[in-house]
């Protein structure tokens, strides 16, 4: 029983990693096929000579960090105010936000930037998709951040209180740098489940706001390609090293 | 008022305008008129609805709910062997948790992909069954059911792997020791004794697994090649190229009924077990 169980470990690992691990290797194969040629770094240096990844992987950069950046700071503020006390409708709202098919996001996303703009004159853009982002990225962060308060004592902040501390210097002093490392790991996966949305970024980006993810989608489409190959490495690398460092800094 | 209160301010502003006002206008939409240049017009109308059980969007409903029944099955088969390796190991467990979450946190674009990569006529799997001769013709795998049921199950595997985990390891190792003394084989004590017991954890991790799977978008697009048209691709598409909004936005509300019900559902059964 132990013996199948270990065997079936390994054809299961090998099931999960294999896909990707053969991706990467043929990413450093000279010849488009899919029969091994010799090595060679041709594709990834196709990647940077082309202005259209360049351009999309700018806008996937920018977007990521500004929708990071609001939604963690959101985010964190939500946990701190659910902390001891709950709300069951603003949790209620955030969990089925987390539920809710990213395609119907994506659609009551562009109705509402649509309608809206029959009185603003804006268009779809960077900033839509700014704000798509930040409104599903906010779920993840109040989980990870509330999920850091739970380990922390609630004498913690009163100490604070009796020391002399008013309630907002409590939360910046005492509080904010006790729940740095749920923060930090709160933005790598806010940084992580948003530089890789396609389907609501599709949904809502403009003609100048093409990302990485929806050039990828529109090659992927035509057919698989060597230049896929190697980006997709490249991003599987080095946000499997985020999701790491995440994980290291949340349970430290 | 207290300052921590002010704290949910932002978030009950994000949630009440990029959330909540989003579907209720996708809600007022389903009740107008499709538009004649795409858009939508009144007068008020349910016609939307009625055009949900036309046989033609019937079969897509239903097609949409086997196959997320059939990968939530074929994600139980898988996982449950996997998570009770993990539950069982002596050592690595943290390890091995890794090994499960880490492909699945890092792009779901990138995982679809490569299954593109290895499925299609002259990839990988076909170039080496046609080199062993195995095989003539490469078979067609990509753009099939087949493809997008394997696309589902691998991609939200890890939703069923860890809900099942964590019930099996709250286990009382003392109930398997029973089941071994009173003469159960090991698959017999697993079948009798620990899958009914990891009750809670397999409903947590198909609910986990059905509902994506059921409003799956990216998955049949890719993989199915706009031959498996599930709900998710009949509500983009109606936005899309259609430009049936009323139609699309009646589906969508389908959608966040359904899975809001079986989200319901499971919290209720949920908080009834811990009273």
């Amino acid at each position: 029983m132990r013996r199948w169980l270990a065997v079936y470990a390994v054809v299961f690992f090998a099931f999960l990693h294999l896909p990707l691990v053969t991706l990467a290797v043929f990413s450093f194969n000279s010849s488009r096929f899919t029969v091994w040629e010799h090595f060679s770094l041709d594709w990834y240096r196709a990647i940077f000579h082309d202005p259209q990844l360049v351009e999309a992987t700018w806008n996937s950069i920018v977007i990521a960090l500004l929708a990071t950046a609001i939604s963690t700071a959101i985010g964190t503020l939500c946990a701190y105010g659910l902390w001891k006390r709950n709300s069951r409708l603003l949790t209620g709202s955030l969990y089925l936000s987390l539920v809710t098919p990213e395609i119907v996001t994506g659609v009551s996303l562009l109705a509402l930037f649509q309608w809206s703009f029959r009185w603003l004159h804006w268009h779809l853009g960077l900033y839509t998709v700014v704000l798509a982002h930040v409104a599903f990225s906010i779920a993840y962060v109040v989980i990870v951040v509330s999920a850091r308060l739970r380990t922390i004592s609630p004498n913690l902040e009163e100490a604070a209180m009796d020391l002399g501390a008013n309630e907002f210097q409590a939360f910046l002093h005492v509080m904010l740098p006790a729940l740095l490392p749920g923060i930090i790991a709160a933005a790598l996966l806010a940084l992580t489940v948003s530089f890789d949305d396609y389907v609501i970024t599709s949904m809502v980006a403009g003609v100048d706001s093409e990302t990485l993810p929806m050039v990828i989608y529109a090659m992927a489409r035509r057919g698989a390609s060597p230049v896929i190959n190697a980006i997709s490495a490249l991003i599987t690398v080095f946000f499997g090293a985020v999701i790491l460092v995440s994980q290291r800094v949340r349970e430290s | 008022m207290k300052l921590r209160s002010w704290f949910l301010l932002p978030t009950w502003l994000a949630m009440a305008l990029l959330f909540a006002a989003p579907l209720v206008i996708v809600l007022a939409y389903s009740l107008l008129t499709r538009g004649v240049y795409g858009g939508v017009e009144h007068p008020w109308t349910a016609e939307s609805y009625r055009r949900l059980i036309d046989p033609l969007y019937l079969v897509i409903l239903l097609r949409s709910f086997v196959m997320g029944l059939v990968a939530t099955a074929l994600c139980l088969v898988f996982a449950f062997p996997a998570a009770l390796f993990i539950s069982r190991a002596r050592r690595h467990k943290n390890l091995y948790l890794q090994l499960v979450m880490l492909p699945f946190w890092t792009s779901f674009l990138v995982r679809t992909y490569a299954w593109l990569f290895l499925l299609r006529d002259t990839g990988l799997i076909n170039t080496v069954l046609q080199s062993l001769g195995i095989i003539h013709e490469p078979l067609q795998m990509l753009y099939t059911n087949g493809a997008v049921l394997l696309g589902l199950v691998y991609g939200y595997l890890p939703f069923m792997v860890l809900p099942i985990y964590a019930t099996l390891e709250r286990l009382d190792p003392s109930l398997t020791e029973a089941a071994a003394d009173l003469g159960a084989r090991p698959l017999r004590t697993v079948f009798s004794v620990i899958v009914p017991l990891s009750k809670p954890g397999i409903i947590a991790g198909s609910v986990l697994v059905f509902i994506p799977c059921l409003g799956a978008y990216l998955t049949p697009d890719l993989l199915g090649g706009g031959r498996t048209v599930l709900v998710g691709n009949l509500v983009q598409n109606q936005f899309t190229t259609a430009r049936d909004w009323p139609f699309g936005a009646a589906v969508s509300m389908l959608l966040m009924v359904l899975v809001t019900a079986l989200v319901w559902a499971f919290l209720r059964r949920e908080s009834e077990q811990l009273a």
